[in-house]
């Protein structure tokens, strides 16, 4: 069973393997952005911080970002998502994932919150 | 946060709601921007404005005295004829921009919502024999697209004979409204000043015609940039002219350097000035290659690296795809086709400047 989490500010990483997770932003962040037409994604080898800018999201109407819910190193990009940036908004958790990152400490990702968590979370802003 | 007469009807159609100039507005149906950008150029929407001010300029002297604040000929303006036109400060920037229409013995004004109360203070300090009322009564919307007219036809069939840049009253499914061919969208539309208690009724019924929908602020946005149109906080202000801003067409004939009435409004002589001799920076549009839009605040330079000015608008046209701009560039560097750069985090992008607008303006013009 894949192990998804989240971030307060609505990205998600799914742990793939003892260190790899993939990383997207979630339903409610796609829906406050609106129409998705660009991004700019990281390159492949970049080492990020957890909370450092990984990907810049562009919606018709203002820019974004994407914080690396993670430390790590990229490994692998959504170049899809070059030529068709709308496909975040229509699948923000599976084929509009942004990239793998090789992570650095387990843990970090231990502390995100779970699904249950992140729900209570959103119905609170709401 | 004020609300606007139609405020429950957006929620009621799902709107997603934001702050704009002190008021709650709907930014976005759930259709979003690009299907509402889209519906507008090829089919009808229709926008809530009413956080626009509206007000009414009566006094025999009223086109005087508005001429001594603005720099449009209003002396000649027809009977339900309209004139977009600038209030001008000392300095020759702008106050704000506005729509200046004649309605019998009247002048009825529409200004951006975050100016209102500044320009009303304004016009009210300055207009000694009129009296100045805003009309807090009314909802405004704006009904916009190339099949406005056919839907508008089968409520109000009289309103779809005015011409663009024309204004007069008429009952619409028993409400007395004004109706206005003028928009900020380059489509063929009305304006509709609706009194507040008819509104929602009145566009509820509109919204119930198979060739309309709702379009948020969001699209307003998109459709009025790729239309060349400026925003008022972003391509000008206070501290721009109208000659910067590229609207020097509003500056009438008469009030020109020899003209029957010429200068007499403030910052006349800095405007006058320009007008002869240029100005050393220029609003222009620009079409960036590449997939990433060039927001507010980006910087504009040259090859090697020397600004040359900033990006005031920017967003990916929905129309076709690419990313547009508007932005001040020292004015030897504003000729279309041009070469330029826009600075966007660090990375330089290549940008052309081109003519505004993006789109042709598709208006109904009566030859």
């Amino acid at each position: 069973m894949s192990d998804t989490r989240y971030t307060e500010d609505h990205e998600w990483a799914r742990l793939e393997g003892d260190d790899t997770a993939t990383v997207g932003i979630t339903d409610f962040a796609q829906e406050q952005l609106g129409d998705i037409v660009f991004i700019e994604l990281p390159t492949v080898g970049e080492a990020f911080d957890a909370g450092e800018e990984l990907a810049v999201i562009e919606s018709v109407k203002a820019a974004a970002e994407l914080k690396s819910p993670l430390s790590g190193t990229v490994i692998e990009v959504n170049e899809e998502l070059e030529d068709s940036p709308e496909t975040v908004n229509m699948h923000p958790t599976e084929d509009g994932w942004f990239c793998r990152v090789k992570i650095q400490d387990t843990e970090e990702f231990e502390e995100l919150m779970g699904s249950d968590e992140y729900s209570d979370y959103l119905s609170n802003l709401e | 946060m004020l609300k606007t007469p139609l405020h429950r009807l957006h929620i009621e159609l799902g709107a997603k709601m934001g702050p704009f100039a002190g008021y709650e507005m709907p930014l976005w149906y759930p259709d979003k921007i690009l299907a509402e950008h889209h519906h507008t150029r090829t089919a009808s929407s229709v926008f809530d404005i009413s956080h626009m001010g509206q007000a009414s300029i009566i006094g025999a002297q009223g086109a005087n005295e508005l001429e001594a604040l603005i720099p449009t000929c209003l002396e000649d303006l027809p009977i339900n004829g309209m004139r977009y036109c600038c209030l001008t400060n000392e300095q020759g920037g702008i106050l704000d921009d506005l729509i200046v229409s004649r309605l019998g013995n009247r002048y009825h004004l529409v200004m951006n919502a975050a100016r209102k109360g500044h320009d009303l203070q304004h016009l009210r300090e300055n207009l000694s024999d009129c009296e100045v009322l805003e009309q807090t009564d009314h909802a405004l919307i704006a009904f916009q697209g190339p099949l406005a007219s056919e839907v508008l036809h089968r409520f109000c069939p009289e309103a779809c004979d005015l011409d663009f840049m024309t204004i007069s009253e008429f009952r619409i499914s028993g409400v007395d409204c004004i109706v206005s061919r003028s928009g900020y969208t380059g489509e063929d539309g009305f304006e509709i000043s609706i009194p507040a208690q008819g509104a929602t009724e009145l566009v509820a019924e509109l919204l119930g015609e198979p060739q309309v929908k709702p379009a948020g602020l969001g699209a307003r946005d998109s459709l009025r940039l790729e239309a060349g149109l400026r925003l008022y906080g972003q391509d000008m202000d206070t501290g721009t002219t109208p000659v910067e801003a590229g609207i020097d067409w509003t500056i009438s004939k008469a009030r020109r350097a020899g003209g029957t009435r010429a200068g007499g409004f403030p910052g006349s002589d800095i405007i006058l000035r320009q007008l002869d001799n240029g100005t050393d920076r220029k609003l222009a549009g620009l079409v960036l290659d590449g997939k990433a839009p060039a927001r507010t605040g980006a910087q504009i330079v040259l090859g090697d690296g020397r600004v040359i000015g900033h990006v005031t608008s920017g967003t990916v046209a929905p129309s076709f795809g690419a990313p547009v701009a508007m932005g001040y560039v020292a004015s030897k560097q504003a000729v279309p086709g041009n070469e330029v750069n826009i600075l966007l985090r660090g990375k330089a992008h290549a940008a052309k400047v081109v003519r505004l607008p993006f789109i042709r303006h598709r208006y109904h013009k009566i030859d």
